[in-house]
């Protein structure tokens, strides 16, 4: 599953980054790290982009750049 | 390097150098202003729109330079704020290192710190917003994490002050210590013999050993930076080769064995080392606590699906009514103040070309350039509001879905909204609120596609020609098709120079929505006085430089006196015969005399403006500008409109030889322009369509353009403005010509 195709609050867990380059660095210093806790909480008026938690902070990205990152759901 | 830094701390009369390093919204700018106060000063980074910011600081009667490094979470060559934070740092001039860390979220910011650390860096962190944090259910141990750092750490509230202090001892201390080892973390069983191989011969070839430790060079070849790789290929080409032979090898073999690239195996175990260093009590959080709670509440209701757009726009039009309504009342001042300088400068100097120079030329420039800064104070005071307190970036990721289609970001809204995307309002503080973007390639593009806005200058162009040509009625739709029209130009333009000359992928949008906070009065009053000081010496210089030039242009050569006698003499006429007119002569008659008077003295105006470079300028383009149905006339006006667009107007009437026109929106100064427009033979609706068309589009006024060339970066894009808008003007106001003239037939 990818980060694009959560639709509700729902905590996950970043299971892989797949993004390379400029992104992928962007959402590493960002800190999108496997293992690391992510919540979805909103979409933007228009459904894209996508607001997520982190944490302790919040990030907003694109759908297109979510779906450089593989999550798994936690039980 | 030790040698050079014992050199420098024994030298007492030079000020020590601290760098102020930390992630955007970590609140550093509150800390650098609690540091220095008013005592700093903003430049830019050579060759780069990065603010440089300075301030002095005295602590135990040390002199201290304090850098405020531009804000950034990592230390990569992603972006030019990074690359400039990493050129200062190892400069060699920076002695110790304030890094300001956000403690609600120390896990992101710490990576930054490690980063400093791998470079050898005397680094003092201290945990800003401790107040937040202890609300948020945050502890921190600091002594622990200081050990596990080995590292000073230091709590902090920048904003009550607290902290400050034993920050800065604690970094003039470590100032006096010079470089430290670089802190080596394991980057894994793959990763660290290639390290070390490559660190052995970086020291042994001297590889920038002037500039950078041995590690630090040997890391960032492996990382694959490009800024890195350069500098080393510059300095040694074939240890270089030699180093990237090894980082390609590793590369290769990371990538096989553990399906995964360098730079998230790199940035992997950086995280890694963070979390080990705020495990086991280092860090806590009461999970009964959420410092999110009340900025979640918040989001709810302003990024809500219906309610988020509207709230905007209101944001957004009361941005606008905010700086052009109220603003005009300070920028009226500052007019008036110069018009009355003029007047005394009038009657005191004699007449003669020095008078015209230091009235028409001198003043009115430096009006020019004045006159926009309360605007931009206003503007700006505005901005860093919405910036500090966190809505411009729910602004951007409302409207990044829109932005991105013509390959723009969110935050390309309120430069275009400030330009006169709500129309009136001006390009110059829209042109500097590009700012506010990040991107490089966005920034760009927004800021050569702004100028087609309808700014308040255009205005009275639109006012008069679609009242005089349409009708009252009508005037009011045409003028908001206009609006329109900038607004799709702009767009369409904007996706057509991102296609081409400022191509390439978009920039990660990838962005952090910080905490609805509310910003220090000081910090926004400060920020917009930096801004405007910046604006009145770039813009001023120039500006006062054209402005001359356009004044001469205006007035030289001047009438011969063979051509310019008659015409006085028939003022001299016209005088005479208002003089002796009797006291008690009916006051049609005086009427009548006094318009002989004025005729006659707008017809030598006339003919010494067509006699002018200007004059001649406008006849020599006329049949270029013919086909879109100008004469010269309008010719002249729209060269003076490049200095200016209120020119536009006032110029018109001078050419039409009704005197100049001082105030474009006084209607009775207007109504007899208009009515002399609507009777000449060439004017029709399609001309008066073409020229608003070509007004909206065409090269920006001066000031605008010395704004576009400071914040792109280049003298280039100040001509491509010039240029590629005035071409753009021509072939749209051709196409509304002859649609005009299929349309309402002469």
């Amino acid at each position: 599953m990818t980060l694009n195709e959560l639709k509700k609050k729902m905590p996950c867990r970043v299971t892989r980054v797949n993004a390379k380059g400029m992104l992928g660095q962007r959402l590493a210093d960002m800190g999108f790290c496997p293992g690391e806790e992510i919540l979805f909480v909103r979409k933007a008026p228009l459904g894209d982009p996508i607001h997520v938690q982190m944490g302790t902070y919040h990030v907003a990205l694109r759908l297109a750049e979510a779906k450089e990152i593989e999550v798994g759901e936690i039980r | 390097m030790s040698s050079q830094d014992t050199a420098m701390s024994a030298d007492a009369s030079k000020p020590l150098r601290i760098a102020l390093a930390g992630n955007p919204n970590c609140g550093k700018t509150t800390v650098f202003n609690g540091y220095t106060g008013a005592r700093q000063h903003v430049g830019n980074y050579p060759g780069v729109t990065v603010d440089r910011k300075e301030g002095e600081v005295t602590y135990e009667n040390k002199r201290i330079t304090l850098v405020d490094l531009p804000g950034t979470y990592s230390l990569t060559a992603y972006s030019m704020e990074e690359i400039v934070a990493r050129r200062e740092l190892s400069s060699n001039n920076v002695q110790a290192v304030i890094d300001i860390a956000e403690a609600s979220a120390l896990e992101r910011n710490l990576l930054l710190t490690v980063q400093m650390l791998e470079m050898g860096m005397p680094v003092v962190l201290g945990c800003n917003m401790m107040d937040e944090a202890k609300a948020g259910g945050v502890t921190i141990n600091m002594e622990r994490l200081s050990k596990a750092l080995s590292i000073p750490v230091f709590p902090m509230t920048a904003r009550s002050g607290e902290g400050l202090k034993e920050v800065l001892g604690a970094a003039v201390d470590l100032a006096g210590k010079g470089q430290r080892e670089p802190l080596r973390l394991s980057y894994g069983s793959d990763v660290d013999p290639a390290l070390k191989k490559m660190e052995d011969i970086a020291s042994q070839a001297k590889l920038l050993a002037d500039k950078y430790h041995p590690y630090y060079v040997a890391l960032k070849l492996m990382e694959r930076d490009v800024d890195m790789l350069q500098e080393a290929e510059s300095a040694d080409a074939t240890t270089t080769a030699k180093l990237q032979k090894i980082a390609d090898e590793t590369f290769k073999h990371v990538r096989d064995t553990l399906d995964s690239n360098m730079e998230s195996v790199i940035t992997d175990h950086r995280y890694g080392f963070i979390r080990g260093a705020l495990s086991d009590g280092v860090l806590t959080q009461d999970p009964s606590k959420d410092r999110l709670a009340f900025s979640d509440k918040l989001d709810t209701v302003l990024t809500n699906a219906f309610f988020g757009p509207i709230i905007m726009l209101a944001v957004l039009y009361l941005m606008y009514q905010f700086t052009i309504e109220i603003g005009a009342y300070p920028q009226g001042w500052v007019e008036d103040g110069l018009a009355a300088l003029g007047d005394w400068v009038g009657d005191t100097m004699q007449d003669g070309a020095l008078k015209s120079l230091v009235v028409d030329g001198i003043i009115n420039g430096v009006g020019g350039v004045l006159s926009f800064v309360p605007l931009i104070v206003i503007m700006f005071s505005l901005l860093s509001f919405l910036e500090d307190c966190g809505y411009m970036a729910r602004m951007a990721y409302m409207m990044d879905r829109i932005f991105r289609m013509f390959g723009l970001h969110g935050a390309s809204v309120m430069p275009y909204c400030v330009s006169g995307g709500i129309a009136g309002g001006c390009a110059i503080p829209g042109a500097m609120a590009t700012r506010t973007l990040r991107s490089r390639k966005e920034k760009l593009a927004t800021l050569l596609t702004l100028p087609y806005m309808t700014c308040g200058a255009k205005w009275p162009v639109f006012l008069l020609l679609s009242t005089a040509f349409f009708g009252t009625e009508d005037a009011p739709k045409i003028m908001f098709t206009l609006t329109i029209v900038g607004w799709v130009m702009a767009l369409i333009v904007a996706r057509l120079l991102r296609s081409t000359i400022v191509k390439g992928e978009p920039t990660p949008f990838v962005m952090e929505l910080p905490p609805y906070r509310f910003p220090s009065l000081f910090s926004v009053l400060l920020h917009c006085w930096e801004r405007a000081w910046m604006y009145m010496k770039k813009a001023g210089t120039v500006l006062l430089a054209i402005s001359v030039v356009l004044w001469a242009m205006m007035k030289f050569p001047e009438l011969p006196e063979n051509l310019s006698a008659p015409l006085e003499q028939k003022i001299e006429v016209a005088q005479k015969a208002v003089d002796a007119l009797p006291e008690n002569a009916p006051e049609a008659e005086r009427e009548k005399a006094q318009e002989a008077l004025s005729d006659a003295q707008n017809t030598l105006s006339e003919e010494e403006l067509a006699y002018s470079v200007a004059g001649r300028l406008g006849k020599a383009v006329e049949p270029l500008l013919a086909p879109l149905g100008y004469d010269w006339r309008t010719d002249i006006a729209l060269i003076a409109g490049v200095a200016a667009k209120e020119a536009v107007v006032g110029t018109l009437g001078t050419a039409w030889s009704l005197g100049e026109i001082e105030d474009a929106e006084d209607e009775e100064a207007t109504k007899s322009l208009s009515d002399r427009l609507k009777e000449a033979p060439n004017w029709s609706k399609a001309t008066a369509l073409s020229l608003m068309l070509f007004v909206l589009l065409y090269s920006p006024c001066f000031v605008a353009l010395v704004v576009i060339k400071q914040e792109a970066g280049g003298w280039k894009w100040l001509f491509f403005s010039m240029i590629f808008n005035t071409a753009l003007a021509y072939l749209v106001a051709w196409a509304g010509y002859r649609i005009g003239l299929s349309m309402w037939p002469v």
